[in-house]
């Protein structure tokens, strides 16, 4: 026993500096210095004001915002991905495109039910076909980059609301067709721009077209709102 | 045991035992496959599943060093075993609790794995979808041997949410009501309907009458045909002239129905199964068409009419019937060549 002890003692003794006692086994010693890593880190978010969390949050989703609407080839988007954005923007979009009326004979606008499960479940259709078609990228990396890439069109929406407000001619018709137009446009060459990567070189086309088909379905339903009487 | 121990440390350096150890744990750590499918994220759901691995595998080595030392400590008192038995009640709750939320991973990775089972149908390059786009038009001449189906489901797809979209379109410029139900459930339910429903029911015909055709092969077939009806709505959709919309029904509806008669004559034997299938084919194709362009579209040439009012918006939603709208219409040109004789 003292000879295997002093066989041991020699084995380790280039690593004295690491205390390993011959009891325990090594694994539980190298892994709890990380558990309490964790366990600090777990109790440091808790512990913080809610407003920190809130604010902390909402600066993430600003700065994204800010990618979008200059895309450039940065992997912002793509490393730190959240919903918060796309659930902001979606409801925004679904509840400015929302009718008013209850039972008239214009039920022809969209509910807000029906621009809630047109985004998600696009999004979530174009995501498999990337994915499909060979893509790198992940589940919800592409769910959030489609998602935070309607932030044009809701600043379209906005604006055809406010020209709507004004007096309803072919002119206004033609403002709202052009910004709407600009704004799908930018959408989806913003959310090309961080898709595309992720596909071989070859099938880009194949992973724009869809996207291309969802702005356009939802720049439609933006264009032809109009407001109730 | 020295024996042993030499033998574990005859590895290049004195302290090869300790790498030896290293790399049986790292075997015994059985990470999930499903972190490493999707190889560049750095999301935090596969941090998570990795750290809750180690954790696991700490907590367990240390559970069976607890229970070493319960097992010597037992005979101490009630106070230390009660102890001990919280904490490895805690631990085997902890531990449930981490199953539980592995099982529900497993399941979502088998969910994964079976989106794996359509990948090969999406395997195509942007040529050859625009290729077989352009052949969905052109029949062919040799019906005498079986003719080659791409078996793909990328082109099919597309296309029938294109065709969603341009009925979208349709109903909305004709101030379609839907009354139970929304704009956009109608047109998703009446494509897809179309697309698998049909291709259903002609693979069933075709498996009565012993023609050579997989359901892949249907689904694909009838995608492809759906590229003629979505150039023709979106002509029509546009350009209201109902001579236009027969004329492009026949040539165009009846060129893609003709391409996929043909590839179904070629693969059944005998006239009358051949007279089944393809008559039954190419009825329900050529009245999908026509269904959809009378069904969702109305004329609306009322907007010529109120475009010169000042506070109507130019997209009317206002349904008209074909008879009354061309009675306004002979009304307006007799009024306006009426006008134009007055003022001569």
């Amino acid at each position: 026993m003292a000879e295997v002890e002093e066989s041991s003692k020699r084995m380790f003794a280039g690593l004295s500096d690491i205390s390993i006692s011959e009891d325990i086994p090594v694994e539980g010693d190298i892994s709890v210095p990380v558990r309490s890593q964790n366990a600090d880190d777990d109790f440091s978010t808790l512990d913080e004001p809610v407003k920190d969390t809130i604010l902390r949050d909402l600066r993430a989703v600003g700065q994204k915002f800010v990618h979008v609407l200059y895309p450039k080839k940065s992997s912002a988007l793509l490393k730190d991905w959240d919903l918060w954005g796309p659930l902001l923007l979606c409801v925004t979009l679904a509840l400015m495109l929302q009718g008013g009326s209850a039972d008239s004979g214009d039920d022809g606008r969209p509910q807000f039910a029906e621009v809630f499960v047109i985004i998600w479940f696009g999004s979530v259709i174009i995501t498999l076909n990337s994915k499909l078609l060979g893509g790198t990228i992940s589940f919800f990396q592409s769910l959030c980059v489609l998602g935070y890439c309607i932030l044009p069109l809701t600043v379209a929406m906005i604006v055809c609301r406010i020209v709507l407000l004004g007096s309803i001619s072919s002119i206004s018709f033609v403002v709202r067709l052009i910004v709407v137009t600009a704004s799908f446009c930018w959408s989806t060459f913003a959310s090309t721009a961080f898709l595309a990567d992720s596909q071989p070189a070859n099938r880009k086309a194949l992973v724009v077209y869809p996207v291309f088909l969802f702005y356009f379905v939802i720049g439609w339903m933006i264009l032809t709102f109009s407001p109730s009487p | 045991m020295s024996a042993s121990q030499g033998s574990r440390s005859t590895s290049t350096e004195p302290w090869g035992s300790f790498e030896n150890n290293i790399i049986m744990q790292g075997s015994g750590s059985a990470v999930i496959d499903m972190e490493n499918m999707d190889d560049t994220s750095g999301s935090s759901f596969e941090d998570m599943g990795e750290m809750h691995q180690r954790m696991k595998e700490e907590e367990e080595v240390t559970a069976e060093a607890a229970a070493a030392e319960e097992e010597d400590s037992g005979e101490d008192g009630d106070f230390l075993g009660v102890k001990g038995l919280k904490g490895q009640l805690g631990r085997q709750v902890a531990d449930e609790v981490w199953q539980a939320g592995k099982r529900q991973a497993s399941k979502a990775f088998n969910l994964y794995a079976n989106i794996d089972i359509l990948r090969p149908y999406f395997d195509v390059e942007p040529i050859q979808v625009r290729n077989r786009l352009i052949e969905s038009l052109i029949p062919v001449r040799m019906i005498n041997f079986p003719q080659k189906v791409a078996g793909e489901l990328y082109g099919p797809m597309m296309l029938v949410f294109t065709m969603v979209a341009i009925l979208l379109h349709g109903m909305k410029t004709s101030g379609t009501v839907i009354r139970e139900g929304t704009l956009m459930g109608t047109a998703i339910g009446t494509c897809f309907g179309y697309w698998l429903g049909v291709s259903s029911f002609i693979y069933f015909l075709a498996y009565l009458c012993n023609a050579q055709i997989t359901m892949l092969q249907m689904l694909s077939l009838l995608g492809y045909g759906l590229f003629g009806h979505c150039t023709v709505l979106f002509i029509t959709y546009n350009v209201h002239f109902h001579s236009l919309f027969y004329i492009l029904w026949l040539v165009i509806g009846g060129l893609s129905t003709l391409r996929m008669v043909a590839v179904l004559i070629s693969r059944t034997v005998g006239p009358s199964p051949r007279l089944i299938l393809c008559g039954t084919l190419a009825a329900l194709h050529m009245l999908f068409l026509l269904y959809l362009h009378f069904a969702y579209h109305k004329m609306v040439e009322g907007i010529l009419d109120t475009l010169e009012g000042p506070n109507i918006p130019p997209i009317q939603r206002v349904a008209r019937d074909v008879p009354i709208v061309a009675n306004a219409v002979v009304n307006a040109t007799i009024k306006s060549i009426a006008a134009v004789v007055q003022s001569q």
